[in-house]
Parts: C-alpha cells; structure tokens; sequence
C-alpha cells in the first residue's frame, strides 16, 4: 500500500539529486537553472502528496504557485543566461562576479 | 491497490531514474529530454493522487514551455559543454556523501515523525475520492480565497516578462526606421533644396 511517506521519500530523493546537480555541475548554468526546476518539483510533489492525503485542496492552489514562481524564474534565468554568454562568449559560472555593475 | 502501487513504482523510479540523469547527462540538450521525462512521469503521479487538473498543467507549462525554452538556450546558444565538465568526477565523492546523508536524513524525519503527528489517531491515509472533480475544486478556491494571491501571480509573470525582454533587447545600429513626426513636419522650404552644380560636375 502507497502511504503518504511513498511521496515523501521520493520528493526527497528528487530534491537531493537536484542539491546534488547543483554540486556536481559548478560551471555549467543551465544544468544548475535545470537542478533549480527539479528542486521545485519535488516541492510540487509534496504539496500534491500532502493535499491529496489530508483532502484538502489548498495544497494545490500552493503547487500552482510554485509552477508559477518557477516558470519566472526559469524565464528570467535564461535571459540572464543569454545576456551572460553574449557579453563573455561563455556561461562559467566562476565567471558570473563580472554581472555586478 | 495493487495496480496502484505498481503504477506508483513504475513513475516514481522511472522520475528518480531521469531526474538522476538530468544532473549527469553529458549531453545538455539529453539533460532537457530527460527533464521532460521526468515531469512527465510527476505528471503521471499527480494523477495518482487525484490532482488531474495539476498534472496537465504541469505538463502543459513545463513540457510545453519551460523544457522548449531550456532547449531553445541550449542549441542557440554555441557553448563548448565539454570544458564546463571539469570538475565533475572531483567533487563526485564529496556530493555523493552529502546526497545520501541527506535522504537518510529527510527519510528518519518521516518514520519516526509517525508516533506524535496529527495523524495519529486516524486510519492509514488513502487519497480520497471527491464527488466534485478536481478542476471544479480548484476553480471554486481559486478565484474566492486564494484571489489576491491569483492576481500577484499575474502580476509577478507580468514582471519576469518585462524583465526578461529588456535583459535580452538590445539596439542594432544601423537599422533604418520610420519617423512619422519628422514625416509630418515636412513642407516644401525644407523638402527642397537649391544647389548650383557646376557644368561638368555631379553633386
């Protein structure tokens, strides 16, 4: 039987290996903008997880949100990305201390 | 119950699988297929625990557009991918490490929360069926309760959209463009010009 901790395990196992790919990939933004998006899934999950086993709908308007938040993030991300790589012909992250003002 | 739980397994392993993929894909544009995979398969457990109208936005808004602009970046942009791996297998034993410390970590939290959680007293916890469908749920909550925060979701989407058009724009020189004022202000002592040519000369 699938109790509620099934979700929570896997939201955490899912977030780890975002934390994860943000150690692994250092220099490579986008890898990290995608860890990003994968610690918000497991967000996701949870509140999904939780809404559904105490029956209440709350929790899915909040993974609205989140899908929401996320979606900006990534959009403002790859903006920054791409004005990033336009100006320094690279996206190392090591490098990102030029984007100051 | 039983194709329930199988069903469960099937997505959440095949979610961990590629989401352990995304990070170790040498290949980004197969990190952003293996990112859709795993949404999918998140889309599919949001199915399970009965949030369909979720799961199809999910799939609608990241699928549909934040996947398609993560591959858009990727091959737009010409990034030489192997250089950015340096260092990968370096701190591989370290992250490793504190990954699974991590999940052991988060996984005692979860068992033994269950002696003193507001569950306590009741049965073993069952998604449960509603008689009103989930989209209509949601619709009854979202634009009664949760309003304001509908409208500060709009208008944050609003702001990343600004943001991200005037990061990216920039001004072309030499781009020749109509100036309809200009146009207007034209009459005819500044339209024509007198030049005495000399015989045998162009201008």
């Amino acid at each position: 039987m699938i109790t509620l901790e099934h979700y929570l395990f896997l939201g955490a196992i899912i977030f780890t290996l975002g934390v994860l790919g943000i150690f692994l990939n250092k220099k490579n933004l986008i890898i990290i903008l995608m860890s990003i998006e994968l610690i918000l899934l497991s967000v996701n999950i949870n509140f999904i997880a939780f809404s559904a086993y105490i029956n209440d709908i709350s929790g899915q308007i909040f993974a609205m949100l989140t899908l929401t938040v996320a979606a900006a993030e990534a959009a403002i991300g790859l903006a920054i990305l791409v004005v990033f790589f336009r100006n320094l012909g690279s996206i190392e992250v090591n490098k990102i201390n030029q984007l100051k003002g | 119950m039983v194709l329930y739980s199988l069903t469960f397994y099937l997505f959440s392993s095949v979610a961990v699988l590629s989401a352990l993929m995304v990070i170790s894909a040498k290949n980004p544009v197969h990190s952003v297929l293996f990112l859709i995979l795993s949404f999918v398969n998140a889309s599919g457990l949001f199915v399970l625990l009965g949030a369909e109208f979720l799961a199809m936005i999910l799939v609608v808004v990241y699928v549909g557009a934040v996947a398609v602009l993560f591959l858009f970046v990727v091959m737009m942009l010409d990034i030489n991918f192997v250089k950015l791996r340096e260092g990968f297998l370096q701190y591989l034993p370290f992250g490793a490490l504190l990954g699974i410390v991590l999940v052991i970590e988060l996984g005692i939290l979860f068992l033994t929360d269950r002696s003193s959680n507001i569950y306590n007293n009741q049965t073993p916890l069952q998604p449960i069926v509603n008689e009103v469908e989930n989209t209509k749920m949601i619709g009854q909550i979202l634009y009664t309760e949760y309003f304001y925060l509908f409208q500060i979701c709009g208008i944050i989407l609003l702001v990343a959209m600004i943001g991200s058009i005037t990061l990216t724009l920039r001004d072309k020189g030499g781009v020749k463009r109509q100036n309809i004022a200009s146009q207007n202000t034209v009459n005819a002592s500044t339209a024509i010009e007198k030049k005495k040519v000399k015989i045998g000369e162009g201008i």
